[in-house]
Order: C-alpha cells, then sequence, then structure tokens
C-alpha cells in the first residue's frame, strides 16, 4: 500500500518552476529517499506535502486517498510529521513541555504534568530514543534535540515521517545512532521519507529513492539495484567523480606555526588547552574531530576573532597573536568560515559587497573614502564567472542564492585574495555532490600552487580524501597525527573518542 | 540611477504607497462614523497646507524637523540601532543652539552657524552615551536612550530657569545674528515662519545617502548592520561603527533641534512633556523605508497632515485627532506589511519562493 502518493505535482513561484510535473509515491513501512541537489525543488515538494504550500497541479494522496492539505494542522490530522533541519524548540522549556506544547493534555483545566511525562517516556522507550523527558532544551545535545523534534511528530501521532536532512548537523556517533531510530521507527510500522543529499546514507539505510532535478522527477529507483555512481549522476544529471585527483605533496617552508596555544571560548572555559600545530607550504592539514573539542575556538584564535588567552600563532615567522582580524587577513591569511550565513557573508549586500567584504577600502574598489561601484561588480563579475557562481547578476543580494552558490562566493573571494595560508571550515557542509567535488578540486589547487591549508571538518570522508596530514583534535589538544594513506576511519574516530593509537606519524 | 532603485526597492515603495492610502481610508471611516464628511475635510486640509503662499511655508516649517528626526531614527535603524533618544538628542540641540544664541555675540552669519554646529555636537555627544554603553557593556539602546530623553527634557528646564532666564518659564528671543530666519525668504512666502532649517534638513538627507552609499566608511556601518558578526569576520571594528552610528544620528537630532530653536521659536521655554517630532522621526524613518529619500517624501506627508490637520479643524470642524488616527493607521500598516500581503494574494502566491 502506498502511504503516500503525490501525482502531477506542479508549483510555481514568480520566475520559477520549482517543481514541474513531480511524482512520489511511498510504500507504507519504508524509509524513502528523496535526492536532489540545493534548489531541486526536494523542500518544496515536502513543504507542499505538509501544508504549507498548495500546488498549483496535482493530487495527493495518503493511504490511497485523495485529499487536500490546507495547512500543517490538517497535515498533523492526516499523521504527517515533519522534522525540521533548524528545530523548532524552546530553549528554556524541558523535554516535555516542549514535546506538548499546542497538544498539552489537561485535567480540570490545568495541564497534566505526569501524563505528559508518562507518555513521553513510552514513546521515547518504543523508539529506543532515550530521551529524558525532564531535561531542559538548552541543557541536551543537538543531537538530543533532534530527537526530541523526532518524538514531537509521534506524540501527535505521525505515521508518515519527512526528515528534512537530519544528518547535516550530527556528529558521526549520532549519525549512528539516528539510523538505529530511523530503523525502530520502520520496524514499528512508521513510515519515513528521508530529505538528503548524502549518498552513502541512502545506500545504507534506505529502501527506495527517487531523484529530482530542477523540478522534475528523474526517477524513483530500488536502493538494492543501485549504486552511489548512478545516484550522483542521476541528482546531477553528468558523471561525477568521487575521488580527488591530487599529486603527491611537496611540502615546503612552515607558513602556521602554533605553539602551546591556549584559547577560552565564551563561557571562559579552556577549549584550546596548550596546542601545538604546524602547516607547511604546499600541503592540506586536515583537522578531525568531534564537534566541541576546541575545533572552532582555535581557528578563530588564529584569524583573530577570539583572542588567544596563552600561546603563540607565527604566520611566516611572524607574531600575528595579538594581531586584529583585519591585519592578520592582509598577511595573507584567508578563512572559509563554519557557518556561511552568520560569518561569511552579509545577506542583505549584494554578491559585489559581499565580494569586497574587506577590500572594499583598497584600490581599485575605493578611492579616499569614496566606493568605486562599477569596480567593485567588475571584480564581482570575474569572480562569478571564474568561480561559477549561480546567480542572476552581481547585484542580487546574497540571500536569493542558493548554499551552495553562497559558499562558492565566499570560497572565490577568499582564494582570489590569494592568502598563504587558507583556513577551510567545514567548506562543503550542506551542499550537494556537484559543489562539493568543485570545492574539492579549488582546495587541491590551492595546495598545488605552493599555499598551506588547514582544513577543519567534522565529515572523515572529506578529511581522508583531502589531507595530506591528519591531526585529530580532541579536548583541546591534537590527540594525534595520522597518514590519511594508511590510517582509517575506525582509527580516526577512535582518537576522536580520546582513544589511543599505536601508529602515528610524527608531526613535521 | 540603478543605484537608488537597489536602496529603495520596489516593494519597500509599494508598501509605503498603499499603507499610506489604506490609513488614510481608515481616518475617512472614521469621521463617516463620527458624522463628517471625509472628502470635505481632506480636501480642506489639502487646499490649507500647500495653495497659499502662507500656509506653503508654514508647511515646509513643520516638515523641517521631520525630515532631521527621521534622518536619525533611520540612519541608527540602518545600523541596526533602535535611537529613541531622537526627541532627547533633539532638546539637547535646541539647549546648544539656545546657550549659544543667547550667550555669545558673533557676527550674523557666524554666530547662526555655530549655533547650528554647537546643536549638532550636542546631540552627537547626547547619543555617545547610550552608544558607548551598548557597544561596551551591551546595554540596550532602547533603554537607555528612553531613560537619555527624560533626563534632557528636565536637564533643559532646569537651565532655563536658574541660568537662560530669571526664573521665568522661558528665555528672552535669541539675539537677531543667530536666527535661522531669512526675510527674503519669509516675504516670499507671505511673512510665513519658514526659515532656512530646510536647507539643512535637505543638505543633511543628501549627507545620508553619500555617507552610506557612497562611503567606505557607510559601508561598514551597513555591514555592521545587516550582520555584525560577519563584519567582525571581514576585520570591521563593530563597536567603532555602533558608537559613530548613534553619534551621527544625534547630529540629525541635534541639526532639528537647532531648526526648531533658531527657525521657529527663537527661545526656549520650560516644557511640560515632550514634543513629540523626535518620536514621529520614527514614524517618518518607517514609511520612508530608513532611505533618504523615502524619508524625505514621509516627511512631507506628515508635514502636510499636521499642518493641514490644524486647518481642518477650523474648515472641515474635523477634530485635529483624526489625523493623529491617520497617523497611527498609516504606520500600522507599513508595521504589518499588510499591503504586501494583499499583492501577493492578488498574484496568487503566499510567499517568497524558497526552493
Amino acid at each position: 500500500m502506498n502511504a503516500v502518493e503525490m501525482r502531477g505535482i506542479t508549483k510555481r513561484f514568480p520566475g520559477i518552476v520549482a517543481n514541474d510535473q513531480v511524482h512520489l509515491s511511498v510504500n507504507q513501512g519504508e524509509i524513502h529517499a528523496l535526492l536532489g541537489e540545493n534548489g531541486a525543488g526536494k523542500s518544496t515538494l515536502m513543504n507542499i506535502l505538509f501544508g504549507l504550500y498548495q500546488p498549483d497541479e496535482g493530487e495527493i494522496f495518503i493511504r490511497e486517498k485523495p485529499v487536500k492539505i490546507t495547512g500543517p494542522t490538517k497535515a498533523a490530522a492526516l499523521g504527517i510529521g515533519m522534522v525540521h533541519q533548524h528545530f523548532m524548540l524552546v530553549e528554556p522549556f524541558t523535554v516535555t513541555e516542549n514535546i506538548i506544547l499546542g497538544a498539552e493534555p489537561t485535567s480540570r483545566g490545568c495541564i497534566d504534568r505526569h501524563r505528559a511525562e508518562r507518555e513521553v517516556r513510552e514513546i521515547s522507550e518504543k523508539y529506543g530514543l532515550r530521551v529524558d523527558p525532564t531535561a531542559r532544551i538548552r541543557d541536551i545535545s543537538v543531537g538530543m534535540q533532534q530527537r526530541v523534534e523526532i518524538l514531537k511528530t509521534l506524540y501527535r501521532g505521525a505515521e508518515v515521517l519527512i526528515f528534512d536532512e537530519p544528518t547535516a548537523v550530527l556528529s558521526p556517533q549520532e549519525i549512528d545512532e539516528l539510523m538505529e531510530i530511523m530503523e525502530n521507527l520502520v520496524r514499528e510500522g512508521k513510515t519515513i521519507i528521508f530529505i538528503t543529499h548524502k549518498l552513502k546514507e541512502i545506500m545504507r539505510i534506505c529502501d527506495t529513492v527517487t531523484v529530482i532535478r530542477r523540478g522534475k522527477t528523474i526517477g524513483s529507483t530500488s536502493v538494492k539495484g543501485t549504486s552511489e555512481q548512478e545516484l550522483a549522476s542521476m541528482m546531477v544529471g553528468r558523471e561525477v567523480s568521487f575521488s580527488v585527483n591530487k599529486q603527491e605533496s611537496r611540502p615546503g617552508k612552515t607558513v602556521l606555526k602554533v605553539q602551546s596555544l591556549t584559547v577560552k571560548d565564551s563561557r571562559g572555559v579552556e577549549a584550546v588547552r596548550g596546542l601545538d600545530l604546524e602547516v607547511r607550504a604546499g600541503e592540506i592539514v586536515g583537522l578531525a574531530g568531534v564537534d566541541g573539542n576546541g575545533q572552532s575556538e582555535l581557528l578563530e584564535a588564529i584569524t583573530g576573532l577570539r583572542k588567544a588567552h596563552a600561546g603563540d600563532i607565527l604566520l611566516n615567522g611572524e607574531a600575528i597573536t595579538r594581531l586584529q582580524p583585519r591585519a592578520i587577513a592582509r598577511r595573507g591569511v584567508g578563512h572559509i568560515p563554519e557557518d556561511r550565513q552568520k560569518r561569511g557573508l552579509v545577506l542583505d549586500f549584494s554578491i559585489g559587497e559581499n565580494m569586497v567584504l574587506q577590500t572594499y577600502d583598497q584600490t581599485p574598489f575605493a578611492k579616499g573614502f569614496l566606493l568605486r561601484y562599477p569596480e567593485i561588480f567588475r571584480h564581482a563579475k570575474r569572480l562569478i564567472e571564474d568561480f561559477d557562481v549561480r546567480t542572476p547578476d552581481e547585484q542580487t543580494h546574497a540571500r536569493a542564492l542558493s548554499g551552495g552558490n553562497q559558499q562558492k562566493a565566499i570560497i572565490a573571494r577568499e582564494v582570489d585574495r590569494d592568502p598563504d595560508l587558507l583556513i577551510a571550515a567545514q567548506p562543503t557542509r550542506g551542499l550537494d555532490v556537484g559543489a562539493i567535488e568543485f570545492i574539492h578540486r579549488r582546495l587541491v589547487e590551492q595546495r598545488d600552487k605552493g599555499k598551506a591549508v588547514l582544513l577543519m571538518s567534522l565529515e572523515l570522508d572529506e578529511i581522508l580524501k583531502l589531507s595530506d596530514r591528519i591531526a585529530v583534535m580532541y579536548g583541546g589538544r591534537i590527540a594525534g597525527w595520522l597518514n590519511p594513506k594508511t590510517t582509517n576511519e575506525e582509527e580516526i574516530g577512535l582518537l576522536m573518542a580520546g582513544g589511543k593509537v599505536g601508529e602515528e606519524v610524527a608531526q613535521g | 540611477m540603478k543605484h537608488l532603485e537597489q536602496i529603495h526597492n520596489q516593494s519597500a515603495w509599494l508598501t509605503s504607497l498603499i499603507s499610506v492610502l489604506l490609513g488614510m481610508l481608515v481616518g475617512a471611516g472614521m469621521m463617516l462614523a463620527a458624522g463628517y464628511d471625509p472628502l470635505l475635510a481632506y480636501g480642506a486640509l489639502f487646499q490649507n497646507a500647500i495653495f497659499q503662499p502662507y500656509d506653503l511655508g508654514e508647511t515646509i516649517r513643520t516638515i523641517t524637523p521631520l525630515i532631521l528626526t527621521g534622518l536619525a531614527v533611520g540612519l541608527a535603524f540602518r545600523t541596526g540601532l533602535f535611537n529613541i533618544g531622537v526627541e532627547g538628542q533633539m532638546i539637547i540641540g535646541s539647549l546648544a543652539a539656545a546657550i549659544v544664541g543667547l550667550k555669545f555675540s558673533l557676527p550674523p552669519v557666524l554666530h547662526s552657524a555655530a549655533a547650528v554646529a554647537a546643536a549638532a555636537v550636542a546631540g552627537a555627544l547626547w547619543a555617545f552615551i547610550p552608544g558607548l554603553l551598548k557597544a561596551v557593556r551591551g546595554v540596550h539602546e532602547v533603554i537607555t536612550t528612553i531613560m537619555m530623553n527624560f533626563i534632557a527634557l528636565n536637564l533643559s528646564n532646569w537651565l532655563v530657569r536658574t541660568w537662560l532666564s530669571n526664573g521665568a518659564d522661558s528665555t528672552d528671543k535669541i539675539k537677531e545674528s543667530a536666527s535661522l530666519r531669512w526675510d527674503l525668504l519669509s516675504q516670499w512666502f507671505d511673512n510665513s515662519r519658514i526659515h532656512l532649517g530646510i536647507m539643512i534638513a535637505l543638505l543633511a538627507a543628501y549627507g545620508m545617502y553619500v555617507l552610506l552609499w557612497k562611503t567606505t566608511y557607510g559601508f561598514e556601518l551597513r555591514a555592521v548592520g545587516y550582520n555584525p558578526h560577519a563584519s567582525e569576520y571581514a576585520g570591521m571594528n563593530v563597536k567603532r561603527s555602533i558608537l559613530s552610528s548613534m553619534m551621527i544620528s544625534g547630529m540629525f537630532a541635534g541639526l532639528a533641534g537647532a531648526c526648531q530653536l533658531l527657525g521657529t521659536s527663537g527661545y526656549l521655554s520650560i516644557r511640560g512633556g515632550f514634543e513629540g517630532i523626535g518620536f514621529d522621526g520614527i514614524a517618518v524613518a518607517l514609511l520612508g523605508a530608513n532611505a533618504p529619500i523615502g524619508i524625505l517624501l514621509a516627511a512631507v506627508l506628515f508635514g502636510v497632515l499636521t499642518y493641514g490637520g490644524g486647518n481642518m479643524q477650523f474648515a472641515a470642524d474635523v477634530p485635529f485627532e483624526v489625523i493623529r488616527v491617520v497617523f497611527a493607521a498609516i504606520i500600522l500598516f507599513v508595521a504589518a506589511n499588510l499591503s504586501q500581503s494583499i499583492f501577493s494574494r492578488a498574484r496568487g502566491m503566499r510567499r517568497e519562493p524558497h526552493a
């Protein structure tokens, strides 16, 4: 039986057709992947199923019955629940309070806390979610918060759960746990629609996959009969290479030297504790580690965004420890920040303005105090072409671009400044294979030009593929150095979790 | 003029325009409900605001400080700050202008220039305090600027009674040499109280446009306003931007105070409460979408409504309060952005595409 069937769905927005005669049929009790690049129309389709948008054409059937989904309330009544990518939780509230919000069980006009807690606990145990109903949201990890979102939909009686890129925010361990939970859900008869562009995850857990490209259904196939390679070319519409073509590295002189660096986080706790690190010209050093082990603080200290508490940071032999971000950038540090929308771009500025975010007061972009917009836009035009940033023009606001193109714009800006040291923090987070391929190529290109690259990533795949040396961070220190050619995910994982590994490559 | 379009995108224009029309409709509805003839009333309003040289002059005089307070609020908004202290900064501007106008003796043009400059500096300094608290300690500027309004009001009143007059309710007239009135200009407008402040206001509007959209410093101010995190990442000095944006905002407010004192009243008197021109600046900036040209147009509209509204009372016997209702309704419509949803529904879409 089909749990969900969407037939001939068309949704137009001014200027674009987001969904064009899209078909999707999801069997009862399966995990169905919805695969597509950013901007392919996956979210639009799911928002239609969740009642946020009304389709211009097409029909929707839930358990073989035609329905009209007029809003999220209607969707919930039909047993459709959505686990959003960005959580919608009230931070100071407890898990239970968040779950019952809007559907509070009452007794004599008051909220029946005990009943609510008991119910939440029951559901949590049934599906192996292991959530403490009395914990406050702000005290629990991102992975736990996601489970609260899952619980929320289950509490409201969801039979079909839509997961919108659920693994984007999770660590490798949390991803494993999420997969287990998804399997439990299916075993108990739920149906899951899994929006993603990570092929590995599809191969690992899904039964069927529907591929969408540029608003059209490309095809639907059983996962057993397909391969990552085939899915990737269905998604992108051309052959995609997974391996990064790169030569043996020829490391030169030391570009970045970090000596017994200590950095405190925003709460005043030491996040980096006496860390040593060296990155040489012509090599990519991969910085692996579970999120929250001081990687972000380390990179912020190097780029001047956070004060170093103790220790030294040398760039080309010169101390940059106490310099302002602007001075550090001008000495030759490029930075692709972890959070592109928060740090990397001013979303309400045009692409042109974003391309000169650090250099707007230098020639040729300024003459004295005055900006020279013709130069700024000419510069942007060149970068947009060189880096294949898909945008209507250079005057379009950054907000209007897809995530992948926003990231390309940042990379264009940073690489074009031709820095001696390029720091790339999670450069491909949330991007599709096409964009990832492009960005990886650019990073290797920088290395081959004799630049030093420091790559921080939570994706072990990426670290293994690109790095010439791997530094694993744990508890604010480098727990060990590994050679990507001889190591494997298990070994890195062990170091990431604080274990010891026998064979280590000496630093330097 | 492609650049101007960028500052003022189409939807902002539409929102403002439709909000004005809806606001006036609400006013008309009120008048109908109260038994007045809205057509007659609005007719009287516009007729008495612009058709006679005297009225036109008086309307321009009403518009002048509104432009400046609108710019003050708008500039702060652009850099992510909500300056509710324009009222107080304006009072301090008036106070400084009065002191220079009363206590100094200078040749004519120089005297008024000095008084205007003093008002601008005083307004900027008054805004410096909340700016500093915000930049250094993170104290919310809404709280501090409101408090500073009351300090300004009482400081001004106290000085008027003790130092600037002999225990009277108001000071003497400022010296003729400090005045912004210009006989020739007044005569053109049938001896109305129009003064050179309008030139200051227009220059200030042009100055804001150049500063924000043409200079590197304005680039920083706007970047910080939109996204302080990215600005910090790009190596901009976020704290300095907050501070200077507050001060420029305060400077505009101070200039508004100078115009009121040196141009309109000519003396400083004890105030029972706030005049409200600073607060009206919030409405002007909101309607004008925080852009110089929009603020100019919004100030013109509010100026016409205010001055014409007074005359409407005589001509059509409609109480002035109706005009305040129209103000409020316009602002409500802008804030709720109701017009946009009406428009998008007409085109059969619900939200911006987010595919």
